[in-house]
This record gives C-alpha cells, sequence and structure tokens, in this order.
C-alpha cells in the first residue's frame, strides 16, 4: 500500500514539476518582433493574420514565386523583423540619360531578380545598365509611427534644416501608383507626386506602397495591387508565370500592412547606463543627432496606438547628401544618386541577430562594424564623422555603447 | 407487391450462391455475373474455414505541452495514427500484407504499403506492390508501439523521408549463416528494389528549403514523373550477439526533365545513404541511424535550398525495472534518451563566407512503460536548440508529452 502511495506522489510531483522545466521568454528588449502595446483583440487578429503571412508564408511555385525571385519570403529578407543578409541583397539598375534616369522597366528593371525557380533562367543585368546599387534589406519594427509623421512635420524639418544650415535634408517626391489612397496628412507637390519615405532613398510614399512592391519585385508574387509579374527578357517581354494573377489577395496584402504599421518600436535597453547616457551626449554633441533626430511625434492616425505619439527613431525621414564615396549613381525618382534617406538607428543594436551573428551596415551592407559605418559617412556626414574620428578611445567607445543600446 | 418479389428474388438468389459456394464446386460457369460480388476466394475460404486472412493494427496518440522561446500554445492532445494491417498468406509461397493509414483521425488517408512477396527461397523473395523503400532502419520499421519515443526521429523523417511508400517491385533475401564461415554472424539480409520514385517537390515547395519529404506526391503510385526509376536497397547484417547493422541506398532522378518531348530542365539526381544499428549490449540497447543525402539543386534557387544534409539520431534504452505493477504482470520500465542532429544545408555562404545553419539538435531523456511488447505507455521531455540559416539567435524549445501506444 505504502508502495502505491509513493508510485502515485512520484507521478503527480513529476507533472507538477512540468512547469519548471519551461523556458523563459526572452527579455522583451532583446527582441524587434511583437506588437506595439494598446492594440484591441480586433487588431490583435490581424496583427497575428499578417505575422503569419509575413514571417511564416514561404512561397513555392504553385504558390505564385518567381519564376525569377530573390527571396521566397518576406521573413527571408527580414529575418526576426531585422536587418537583411548579404545573401538576400537587393540589385537595382537602370541608365541615366539626357532626359533623366530610365529605370529599364521594358528591359526588366527597375530591380534584378537573380534567382528562379527550377527550370527558368534567372534576370541579368542588361547591357544597357549604366547605374547599379545593392541594398540590404531594412529592419521593419517601428515603421507605423514613422507612417504616422505628418507630411506637414516633414516640410517644416526641411525648413528649419534650411534655417539652420547645418545640414539640409530634402524630400524625394514619388509618383503615386493607382492604388495609393492619400490619407488627411499626405500633402502633394504641384505635379501631383507625394513624398516618399520608406525604402533607402524613400522611394515608396507608403507602407502598402513598399509592400506591394517588395511581393512583386523581391517574391515575383503579383497582388491584387499589381497584377504583373516581373519579366525576363532573356525568355520573352511577357508574363512568362503559369500561376493566374493575382497570386495573393488584398486581404493578405493588407494585413501584412497591418503588421507592418503595428509592429513595436525597438526598446533601448540599459538607456540609463552613464557610459549610455555620456555617449548619448557626445552622439548629440557631434551632431549626428542633426539627421538622426532621436524624437518624432506621429500625427492623427485611425490606430490608435500610433496617434499623436512622441518616440525616438534616430532619423528624419529626409534624404541626405552622402557625398561621393556613397554616390551610387542610381535615382529612384528625383533624388541626387549621391542622397541616401537617413535610416532609423532604433534597433540598431540587434542587427546582429537578425543577420547570422556579425553586422552588415550602410545601404549595401559594406560596413562591418558601427565604427567602420560612421567612418563611412560622407558629404553633409563628414564634419560629424570626422568629430567622431576626434573623439577620445574612451568616448568613441561611450558613442558605440550608446548606439548598441538603441 | 414489386418490392416483395423483387426481395423474394434476391433471397433466393443468395441462398443459392452459398449453398453453391458450400458445395467448393464453384466454377466461372455456375456463377451468374450479378453474383461476382461474392465469388471471391477470401469469401469462399472464409465460409470453408479455411481463411488465411488475418487483420491487425495499431494505435498511438499523445499529448503536447511544449514552448518555444518561452512562449507556449499551451495543452493540447492528437491522435497520431490509427493503422489497419490486412494479411493473407494467399498462396504457397505468397503473402500479401497491407497497411493503410489515418493519420490524424481523417485528416490524412494513406495506402501505405500493399504488397505481394512471391517467395522463391528464403534466399530469393520477389517484392511487387506498394512497398517501403529500405532507406535506413526506420521507414520500414515504424510502427509506434516499437518505439520508445514519441516523436519519430527528426533525420528519418526529415531527411530520410519516412514514411516513404513507393511503387515498386525486387527482390529480397535472407542468408543464414551461423554455423558456417562465420561463426558469430547469424543472418545476412539484403533487399533491392526498382521504385518510381521521388519527384519535383523536394526543389519545388513552399518550405524554402531543399525537402526530400515533400518530393513524395500523391501520384508517386500511379506513375513516374520522369521515366527514369530509382533504385533502393539494403544490405543487413545480425550478430547473434551484439546485434544488426545495415548500411542503406536510395538513388534516383527526381525532376520532371523531359515532357511531350520537350527538354523542361537539367536531368537532377538524388542520392540517399544510410548506416543503422539496432544492438544490446548487456541490457542496455542502442538504436539509431545516419544519413546523408546529395540532391542535384538548381543554382538559381540561391542558398536556403541546400544541396547536402546529414542528420543522425542515437536511441538509449535501458530497462529499470521489470515485474508485475499494479494489475499487470510481466512489465518493464525503461529509463531512456534519444540525441538527435539534422543539417538541411551543408556548406558556406558565398557572399560571406560563413556558415549556413539551418540545423536542429535535440536531447530526449524519458521513460516508457512497456506491457509485453505489443503495447506501452511514453512519456517524454524535448529540449531542441534550432539554429536558422543565418546563424541567428538559436531558438530554443522544450516539451513534454505523453503517450500511447499499442498493436491490436
Amino acid at each position: 500500500m505504502r508502495s502505491k502511495i509513493l508510485q502515485y506522489l512520484f507521478v503527480w510531483l513529476a507533472i507538477a514539476a512540468c512547469e519548471e522545466f519551461l523556458l523563459e521568454p526572452p527579455v522583451e528588449n532583446e527582441l524587434l518582433d511583437g506588437p506595439i502595446a494598446g492594440l484591441s483583440t480586433s487588431q490583435q487578429q490581424v496583427f497575428l493574420a499578417g505575422d503569419i503571412a509575413f514571417n511564416d508564408e514561404i512561397f513555392g511555385p504553385e504558390s505564385g514565386l518567381g519564376p525569377i525571385f530573390v527571396s521566397t519570403s518576406c521573413g527571408g529578407c527580414h529575418a526576426g523583423d531585422g536587418k537583411g543578409h548579404p545573401s538576400t541583397v537587393l540589385t537595382r539598375f537602370g541608365r541615366q540619360d539626357g532626359t533623366g534616369f530610365d529605370h529599364l522597366i521594358n528591359l526588366g528593371g527597375p530591380q534584378l531578380q537573380h534567382r528562379a525557380i527550377a527550370g527558368y533562367i534567372p534576370e541579368e543585368i542588361p547591357s544597357e545598365a549604366t547605374a547599379i546599387t545593392e541594398l540590404i534589406a531594412p529592419a521593419v519594427t517601428g515603421l507605423g509611427l514613422l507612417s504616422a509623421v505628418s507630411d506637414q512635420q516633414l516640410l517644416n524639418l526641411v525648413a528649419s534644416q534650411q534655417t539652420a544650415g547645418i545640414v539640409s535634408g530634402s524630400l524625394n517626391y514619388v509618383k503615386p501608383p493607382e492604388f495609393f489612397k492619400p490619407q488627411s496628412f499626405h500633402i502633394p507637390n504641384v505635379d501631383g507626386d507625394f513624398i516618399g519615405r520608406f525604402g533607402k532613398k524613400s522611394g515608396a510614399i507608403d507602407l502598402l506602397h513598399q509592400t506591394v512592391n517588395a511581393y512583386k519585385q523581391d517574391m515575383g508574387v503579383t497582388t491584387e495591387f499589381d497584377q504583373e509579374d516581373p519579366i525576363n527578357v532573356q525568355v520573352s517581354s511577357l508574363n512568362t508565370d503559369p500561376i493566374a494573377d493575382p497570386e495573393l489577395p488584398a486581404a493578405t496584402v493588407q494585413n501584412v500592412v497591418f503588421y507592418l504599421q503595428t509592429l513595436k518600436a525597438p526598446i533601448p535597453r540599459n538607456p540609463d547606463d552613464p557610459l549610455v547616457q555620456s555617449g548619448k551626449l557626445l552622439f548629440e554633441n557631434i551632431g549626428c543627432a542633426n539627421c538622426h533626430l532621436p524624437t518624432m511625434v506621429s500625427g492623427l492616425h485611425p490606430i490608435e496606438p500610433l496617434s499623436e505619439k512622441v518616440f525616438h527613431p534616430y532619423t528624419d525621414l529626409l534624404l541626405h547628401d552622402m557625398g561621393p564615396q556613397l554616390d551610387d549613381g542610381y535615382v529612384e525618382s528625383q533624388e541626387l544618386s549621391s542622397e541616401w534617406r537617413t535610416p532609423p538607428l532604433w534597433g540598431i543594436g540587434l542587427s546582429a541577430n537578425s543577420q547570422g551573428g556579425a553586422i552588415h551596415l550602410m545601404h549595401d551592407g559594406r560596413a562591418k562594424s558601427l565604427e567602420e559605418a560612421i567612418v563611412l559617412h560622407g558629404g553633409e556626414a563628414a564634419t560629424s564623422s570626422t568629430l567622431y574620428q576626434e573623439l577620445t578611445t574612451q568616448e568613441q567607445q561611450s558613442v558605440l555603447t550608446f548606439l548598441r543600446s538603441l | 407487391m414489386k418490392r416483395l418479389i423483387i426481395l423474394l428474388l434476391s433471397t433466393i438468389s443468395i441462398g443459392h450462391t452459398c449453398l453453391a459456394q458450400e458445395t467448393e464446386q464453384d466454377s466461372l460457369s455456375e456463377i451468374t455475373n450479378k453474383n461476382a460480388l461474392f465469388n471471391r476466394p477470401f469469401v469462399l475460404q472464409s465460409q470453408w474455414g479455411k481463411s488465411s486472412t488475418a487483420i491487425g493494427g495499431y494505435i498511438e496518440g499523445n499529448t503536447n505541452y511544449s514552448s518555444t522561446d518561452g512562449v507556449s500554445d499551451g495543452f493540447s492532445m492528437e491522435l497520431r495514427r490509427f493503422n489497419i494491417f490486412l494479411y493473407a498468406s494467399v498462396g504457397d509461397y505468397i503473402k500479401f500484407i497491407s497497411e493503410l493509414e489515418f493519420e490524424h483521425g481523417t485528416e490524412e488517408i494513406a495506402l501505405e504499403t500493399a504488397l505481394l512477396d512471391f517467395e522463391l527461397d528464403p534466399a530469393l523473395i520477389i517484392r511487387a506492390g506498394i512497398l517501403l523503400p529500405p532507406i535506413g532502419y526506420f521507414n520500414q520499421n515504424h510502427d509506434g508501439p516499437k518505439w520508445e519515443f514519441i516523436d519519430r526521429p527528426l533525420v528519418s523523417t526529415t531527411i530520410l523521408p519516412a514514411t516513404l511508400s513507393e511503387m515498386g517491385i525486387g527482390i529480397h533475401g535472407d542468408f543464414n549463416l551461423s554455423g558456417e564461415l562465420f561463426s558469430n554472424v547469424q543472418v545476412l539480409t539484403y533487399e533491392l528494389y526498382v521504385v518510381n520514385g521521388l519527384q519535383d517537390g523536394i526543389i519545388n515547395n513552399s518550405s524554402g528549403r531543399t525537402s526530400i519529404p515533400l518530393g513524395k506526391a500523391s501520384s508517386r503510385f500511379e506513375e513516374d514523373n520522369n521515366g527514369s526509376p530509382s533504385l533502393t536497397g539494403r544490405l543487413g547484417i545480425k550478430f547473434k550477439t551484439l546485434g544488426e547493422f545495415g548500411g542503406s541506398f536510395y538513388a534516383g532522378r527526381y525532376n520532371r526533365f523531359q515532357e511531350d518531348g520537350l527538354d523542361l530542365d537539367e536531368k537532377r539526381s538524388l542520392y540517399l545513404w544510410a548506416f543503422d544499428y539496432n544492438l544490446n549490449i548487456k541490457k542496455l540497447r542502442i538504436l539509431g541511424e545516419w544519413a546523408w543525402a546529395s540532391i542535384n539543386v538548381p543554382q538559381s534557387l540561391g542558398p536556403a535550398f541546400g544541396d547536402q544534409q546529414w542528420g543522425a539520431h542515437t536511441d538509449l534504452i535501458y530497462p529499470i525495472r521489470k515485474g508485475d505493477l499494479w494489475r499487470w504482470k510481466e512489465t518493464t520500465l525503461n529509463a531512456n534518451v534519444r540525441m538527435e542532429f539534422v543539417d538541411y544545408n551543408q556548406g558556406d555562404f558565398v557572399e560571406t563566407g560563413a556558415n549556413r545553419f539551418d540545423q536542429i539538435w535535440a536531447i530526449v531523456p524519458g521513460i516508457s512503460l512497456r506491457f509485453g511488447t505489443n503495447t506501452a505507455l511514453k512519456v517524454n521531455f524535448r529540449y531542441q536548440w534550432e539554429k536558422d540559416l543565418l546563424g541567428n539567435p538559436t531558438i530554443k524549445s522544450t516539451g513534454y508529452q505523453f503517450g500511447f501506444a499499442s498493436y491490436f
């Protein structure tokens, strides 16, 4: 009898101990993914649908992949919602001629799809291209807050920078696609073009624009918003994908857009650490914060957690001339080829977590450390770069510690 | 009235048929076409009391409670499989066996085996039908009640694509060597089959990686996608005291490279090699398999689609208590541990020179309570580490399972 009681006791103790062996979740500020605080249950359901479409849905030939592509899924370029890896670098090409910049659409531009499904040949850069650029996919966290900044705020920033005369940010006006629906905070120019704010050169007006382009150019997947597959002129100038278009319904695209809008902003680590604090002060003193603006405020937005919020992206969302060393000769819309949109620095300290343990910074991943990235800054950022290099080693370490805390 | 007449006629007709069968004098000439439904050997044999048909099967199910990076979907239960076997000795030295599988209820219903063995000699048996290619140890030996663990080994299911059934034909046999040249060797076994082969899903899939299991097209029992069959075989050697070792292979072209006289792609081949063991060292049982895959993958698919994969698992099983337990006689309580590893993408990135990971390691301690050899209760704890292709921070999973499995 005693033995039986012990046996029962052992079984129940074993069951009770189960919870103890399950892992604890990682600390929230070590992760880029997760929703912004304050979403309703209905919004969390849409977030989940978008999360699945973004991170779990992998395309194959039967679900519309390609036939030429760069990656098989959104998550393939943005692992853990973070920065991309050199193996999924995006190559864009075009031609500068007397009339302007030609994206060589009829020759398969603007983006190279250097991969192809079995039995199909990948695209090659046409000989007509004179400008070729390579782009590492950016992190996608906090994009909703950036998308909720009003055009008026960006126009004000341009004006204030011109007045201050230290840096001179500019805006890229982009011809809107047919599916673009302006919000109350969008302000067109006289030509009916709108301010671009997403992409390395601000080539996309809003997250729907960016997402539809990514499905098409990165995965070769057509959507209800854009039903034309990328063409490979080595095969035909016609659509040669056997899958009926659209390959993805509007609902999935919109779920992904909602997911991108409501991904939380990266959470800083050790913000109160004295070394981080001193690094932040130096960062501002040497002028980095002129472009990597620490604080922005979102405008009115239908998604309440994005509406009128103060946030800290370390970007001004404006284009800046980065000098001849970073001039790739490529133009998205109306910007100079040496101009790049200030990338947000939030989350930069977690870059290695999505880039395979190493870091690949700047637009094409050429910088293999934060320090190298700072030194590569030229043009409007040259003074700050020089000032950084003139800091003592200890001061430089403070700046780097601050950046890693973001 | 009309219905009554039809019913009477039917009754007379069936009665007449049964009478005819009982006389054991049936012939085609005496059976009407209408009664062909009952004019089948197993019906006749059954009525004569000479049936050789046996029915059996197994059932396995379990609970799941796991978390990945600390996030759990809670507790759930699943009925993994309910499989039915049908066996018949259909004539002198001719055997039939089949297995019908119901996975997760009726989510997936599959005919896993349906074959005939024609025994010319124990050393030469011709096998034809839907068979289990002898690649590795697990594919032919996958019944839940035989194993001490609830989950199937990763190497056996994701690199060797168990359970793999194929339409094929070939030979197998045993050579009893005891008392001859090698005094310690008990038996040498061989199997060699030609099968339709795995298909394009290995690379044309929505998993974003080379996946050999996804090459199992549902049409593989009907036709070969490329008219180029695959070859599979295994050589096993069983020692009297130690146990059995086996070496096996599976090779063939997997893609549709030609159709209607048109060249659609290069000819792409798949090679699988496996080494397996099932050993007894005193009370300790050691079993496992190692497998390597080499796949001709189009370079155009990019580095996520690996052309070399490998993996291994080893199970250690040790009986810690034998005897009566509560109302059951002769039970065995085993302490078990499984160690397993798979690498879905061997090689380095051209762009960075860094390793392509896409790997999983796991260790699974557990206990199993056996009621004879046919029934088992199992408890497993799984600790798993997973690295994505790029080698980003390891995804850690832990989980508990309680399972049951039994032949019937």
